[in-house]
């Protein structure tokens, strides 16, 4: 057993070392048990306790409490422990209060008084005690009880330092909660000048106090900036001995230089006086020649502590950014960092120079460092330092080194981390297109990166690509050119099919002179890989298609026989049947001008900016640099989510109810609209919802409360389906994972979540299975269940695997709701009601009144009632919109009959759902889960 | 400002844990999986510092416990190094050569030297000399105290 000190407490060791040789889990849980036992009987019976027992129990409670059990008594007896004169008791009463903040309002008030006599102790132990709760809890509460005591503390000339170092910091944490306690007028200039304090422990808990009151004040608090410069200047050139105390491994004052650094950032210009500027620059300046000093010791703290300060210093000057000299010398102070031999330290210095890289001072010295930033790029072995690389890569490309660096970039992706290749793709795609002067460049970056990292090419990536070959006639052919090479691989990723379809589709024809990519090489080409691809991607192919009877009218019969295959007239895709159907017919009616006209070349493209970059936005917040596309030459997407075929583009363009089905050009093509019949708007819907947001997963668990079977859950890589049967209290689940995509799923693995109290009422068995879901292939789970009482709620599963080396994660709620265990009553309108009269007691009745979705559909709710899982029972109740019900719900132990009753008020929009049941609970449960389904 | 301290030991048992932010008790179970998952499979010669949701991470292993701190985006990361140093060069010098077995024992000793150097997240007091002086006029205080504790725990207790 470990030493125990002075004051130690035996029985907690004790209780400690017995914890620590407990065995097992159960072992520990069990040990924990006795001892609450014990110190709950103690607390309840034992009216002798005294001050030491209190405390050690206490104590004992505390530790539990850490080891992460829950401890819901003991407060009171914290609470008394904080009024002993015993200073180790009161201490451990605010230790425990601090720590389980209970917000229960009797007992916070007398904390507070606590608080209170304790503040007013001349013992500054006991005050700094009192003042540390204060801000453990930093609550609302406390900020209004001692709005006046703590500023008083902080500026009274009695308040030993000590107490004013713990008053500033206290005031800051309640300020950060209650921004209205600070006190304005003379108080601000008092509060100033507390940065001229003789003690430098109470300076630099005041600076963080200054710091958070600028920051919410800025004017107010202006005075601060000349005395924090003249503070720092004289930390900065003072020698190490001065400080005693506060220097820190040879460093003056660290902690306090880096907090007046940052002090200063909250204002640009830092300060509009130039004698305070000089001052300020040749601080600046001393701080980067000690850089350069040879170290006072070898230890890692000298240098930490030394380069915090040197760190901070470059923020402010990068931030100032009005200081050639300083950001040149700050840059090549970071670029010695580069090969520094601490990690931290590059790190460090490439995420600085990240900022650096987008001052017009120095970005130029930044790119000077290009090669070592390539090479950390390639050679750091911690990731997230391979990542800043990239970062600053990203911040310094410009015009000039733009190819080099995207190359370099492309290069690296093939070997890149799963973990960055996501946004290496988005930095790329960005770069390349904001640097192209020749636009035949920018298409050969995208199609290398689709085939580099085509799974990691999001659909803003390569439909911006197509826009800007659309927009951008001289690099049509060579973009015509290299994509039918593209498509030549024998393995070609499925965007590469999908620009490859839509930019053939469009300008196919600029090579068609050449016999290798004649018409029907093209279309051979593109319907090779057609069987292979997603529904989606052969809907695209399917608009190619019918663009290439306008372009090609020699391969038309080729094509139309393709539209007539039993897989694309009768696919079970509805979209796909449509496609084919549609343009089937339009190739076959539409005259030669016609299909001219609707199916000429897409219109261009609105200039806008790159949506790309607000994706890179949104996955870095506040990381990505300054590298807007401000002079964009390229168009940008209308609305790119949305859209992902060239049929459904221009219906976003045009989005009135006239524009022509197929979106395929501009005049509104009327004829189209007769060829099928059908109403338009909703035609665009359909086309515009199938495909449309292909991330949004179809998950909706709610209508499996009315059926047993369906898929259960679908997104783009997985489809869950499920099929249940149940009978009495008995039931069995076959959950059929099916994997969409192109890879197996590895590390696949559903995990059942239902806690083992919820357990003892529904025990659920689930069958493991195979941890890899091969490609396109499907797997079958059996789940058992077994009804032991009833339950709300319904157990979900929690389905985790690799896809692509990224992990995915979802949970779905299984349609295990405790209805499935109805079985059907049927009974005549007598027996109905004098049941419904039994069943009159304040327990055995629940009622909810809800709105009805609209419109309010009582056939609807009739086809629900069915599924339920109760008997529906027509002529019993005298309204016949009035909906009853009766069922049995079969658990082990017993068997609950269940009556319920749906009335429906059509003037209102509103239902009253009335549930009568046996058992208080299953009155609760059922009424629970029908509220709010109609 | 800190938003949190654990400390974790090599088995990824918690040893001690520091809010200076509110967070409920699950979400505070969850980050701390979390982050010991996280930091438990990186290598040592790694980077002390990683982004991790909205704030920085902050970490180093000092024999078989790792400290780990999460400070917001704008704190200086190898400062926060240095805290946890100087929390450690405490925890030794009032121990005596620390070991995780002391912030076992002792817990709550630990937790009120911290409340000694950091409150609300903020250093107070970086001096080593001031911050031992504060605990040993905490402990002074104990020693006037009637060494009651003798007697309950060898017969009663």
């Amino acid at each position: 057993m470990a030493p125990v000190r002075g004051d130690g407490m035996r029985g907690l060791a004790v209780f400690i070392s017995d914890i620590r040789n407990c065995k097992s889990k159960e072992a520990e849980v069990k040990r924990i048990n006795k001892e609450l036992a014990n110190i709950r009987s103690k607390f309840k019976g034992d009216k002798t306790l005294d001050g030491y027992q209190k405390k050690k129990y206490v104590c004992k409670l505390l530790f539990i409490f850490l080891l992460g059990h829950d401890i819901d008594f003991g407060h009171m007896e914290a609470v008394n422990l904080l009024s002993s004169n015993k200073y180790s008791e009161k201490q451990i009463g605010y230790l425990f209060i601090s720590v389980l903040v209970n917000t229960n309002s009797d007992l916070i008030r007398l904390i507070i008084q606590s608080i209170k006599n304790d503040l007013q102790s001349r013992n500054p132990v006991h005050v700094n005690l009192a003042l540390q709760c204060i801000a453990n809890i930093g609550s609302r509460d406390m900020a209004e009880s001692f709005s006046n005591e703590i500023p008083k503390l902080l500026v009274s000339g009695d308040t030993m330092d000590v107490v004013k170092q713990s008053a500033a910091l206290c005031l800051l944490r309640l300020f950060r909660s209650s921004p209205d306690i600070i006190p304005g007028g003379e108080w601000t200039s008092r509060i100033i000048h507390l940065l001229n304090d003789q003690h430098m422990g109470v300076v630099t808990a005041a600076t963080s106090l200054i710091d958070a009151l600028v920051k919410r004040n800025p004017d107010e608090y202006k005075g601060c900036v000349n005395l924090a410069v003249s503070r720092l200047s004289r930390i900065v050139t003072a020698s190490y001995t001065d400080l005693q105390d506060y220097t820190y491994y040879f460093v003056p004052a660290p902690w306090l230089s880096v907090k007046l650094l940052r002090l200063l950032q909250n204002y640009n210009p830092v300060t509009e006086e130039a004698g305070v500027r000089a001052r300020l620059n040749e601080t600046l300046e001393t701080i980067l020649n000690k850089a350069q000093e040879p170290p006072k010791s070898k230890k890692v703290q000298h240098s930490n502590a030394k380069n915090a300060v040197l760190f901070e210093a470059i923020n402010l000057i990068i931030h100032s950014d009005s200081e050639p000299n300083l950001l040149v010398r700050a840059c090549n102070q970071l670029g010695q960092f580069l090969s520094n031999r601490e990690t931290n330290l590059r790190y460090l210095a490439l995420e600085s120079m990240c900022h650096l890289a987008t001052s017009e001072f120095s970005h130029e010295e930044v790119k000077k460092h290009q090669e070592v930033v390539i090479l950390s790029m390639k050679m750091e072995k911690d990731v997230s330092v391979r990542q800043m690389a990239v970062d600053l890569l990203y911040a310094m490309c410009d015009r000039g080194n733009a190819e080099e660096i995207v190359q370099e970039m492309l290069n690296y992706l093939e070997t890149a981390d799963y973990s960055i290749r996501e946004e290496m793709v988005l930095k790329v795609a960005i770069l390349a297109e904001k640097y192209a002067t020749d636009y035949t460049w920018y298409v050969d970056v995208i199609l290398n990166l689709i085939r580099i990292a085509g799974d990691y090419v999001s659909e803003e990536v390569w439909y911006r690509v197509i826009q800007i070959v659309i927009n951008r006639e001289e690099v049509q052919g060579y973009a015509a050119k290299t994509v039918f090479e593209a498509l030549q691989a024998p393995a070609c990723h499925e965007n590469m099919v999908k620009v490859g379809g839509y930019i053939l589709g469009e300008f196919g024809n600029l090579i068609a002179g050449d016999s290798r990519s004649a018409p029907l090489v093209q279309f051979k080409l593109l319907h090779s890989k057609y069987h292979l691809c997603s529904p989606m991607t052969r809907a695209l192919l399917l608009s190619t298609y019918i663009k290439f009877i306008n372009l090609f009218p020699e391969i038309r019969t080729n094509i139309q026989e393709v539209f007539r295959q039993h897989s694309n007239l009768r696919s079970a895709d509805a979209e796909l049947q449509q496609r084919a159907s549609e343009y089937l017919q339009l190739s076959i009616v539409a005259s030669t001008d016609v299909l001219a006209t609707v199916l000429e070349e897409m219109p261009s493209f609105p200039e806008r900016e790159s949506s790309i970059l607000a994706v890179l936005k949104k996955k870095k917040p506040g990381r990505v640099p300054e590298n807007e596309i401000r002079e964009s030459k390229s168009p940008a997407p209308t609305s790119i989510t949305q859209n992902n075929s060239h049929v459904n583009h221009n219906n976003k363009l045009n989005s009135n109810a006239n524009a022509d089905l197929l979106g395929l050009s501009t005049p509104p093509a009327n004829n189209i609209n007769n060829l099928n019949n059908s109403n338009n708007s909703t035609l665009i819907d359909v086309l515009g919802d199938i495909y449309g947001n292909n991330n949004a997963a179809i998950y909706n668990t709610k209508k499996f409360l009315f059926k047993n079977n369906g898929v259960l859950f679908e997104n783009e890589m997985l489809q869950i389906g499920v099929k249940s049967e149940f009978r009495q209290n008995l039931g069995r689940l076959g959950l059929f994972y099916g994997n969409k995509t192109q890879v197996p799923l590895s590390n696949f693995n559903p995990v059942l979540q239902w806690s083992a109290e919820e357990a003892l009422k529904l025990n659920v068995q689930m069958k493991a299975v195979e941890p890899t879901l091969e490609a396109g292939a499907q797997i079958q789970q059996l789940l058992t269940a077994e009804c032991i009482e009833d339950y709300a709620d319904a157990p979900t599963i929690e389905i985790s695997f690799r896809y692509n080396g990224t992990q995915q994660k979802f949970s779905i709620k299984l349609p295990l709701s405790v209805n499935k265990f109805f079985e059907p009553t049927e009974m005549n309108a007598e027996s109905f009601f004098a049941r419904w009269k039994n069943l009159s007691g304040e327990q055995q009745r629940a009622q909810k009144v809800f709105k009805a979705a609209q419109p309010l559909d009582l056939a609807g709710a009739r086809n629900k009632l069915m599924g339920f899982g109760m008997q529906l029972l027509d002529q019993v109740d005298p309204n016949p919109d009035n909906m009853v019900c009766a069922g049995i719900i079969h658990t082990q132990s017993q068997q609950v009959g269940c009556l319920m009753r749906l009335e429906p008020n059509k003037q209102a929009q509103m239902f009253r759902l009335t549930v009568r049941a046996s058992k208080e609970t299953v009155t609760r449960e059922i009424c629970d889960l029908l509220a709010d389904q109609f | 400002m800190m938003l949190f301290m654990l400390l974790f030991s090599r088995q990824g048992k918690l040893r001690l844990q520091k809010w200076y932010m509110a967070y409920p008790d699950k979400t505070k179970k969850k980050i701390t999986r979390e982050l010991v998952t996280t930091i438990l499979a990186r290598k040592p010669k790694m980077c002390s510092f990683l982004e991790w949701k909205d704030c920085k991470i902050v970490y180093k292993r000092y024999a078989s416990l790792y400290f780990c701190c999460a400070i917001e985006q704008n704190d200086n990361e190898l400062l926060t190094l240095e805290i946890i140093h100087r929390y450690v060069e405490l925890l030794d010098k009032y121990f005596g050569s620390v070991c995780e077995l002391d912030i076992i024992f002792n817990f709550e000793k630990a937790y009120f030297i911290l409340d000694e150097l950091l409150i609300g997240g903020e250093i107070q007091e970086t001096s080593k000399k001031n911050v031992l002086k504060a605990i040993a006029s905490q402990d002074l205080l104990q020693e006037d105290e009637t060494p009651q504790s003798f007697f309950d725990d060898h017969g009663l207790g």
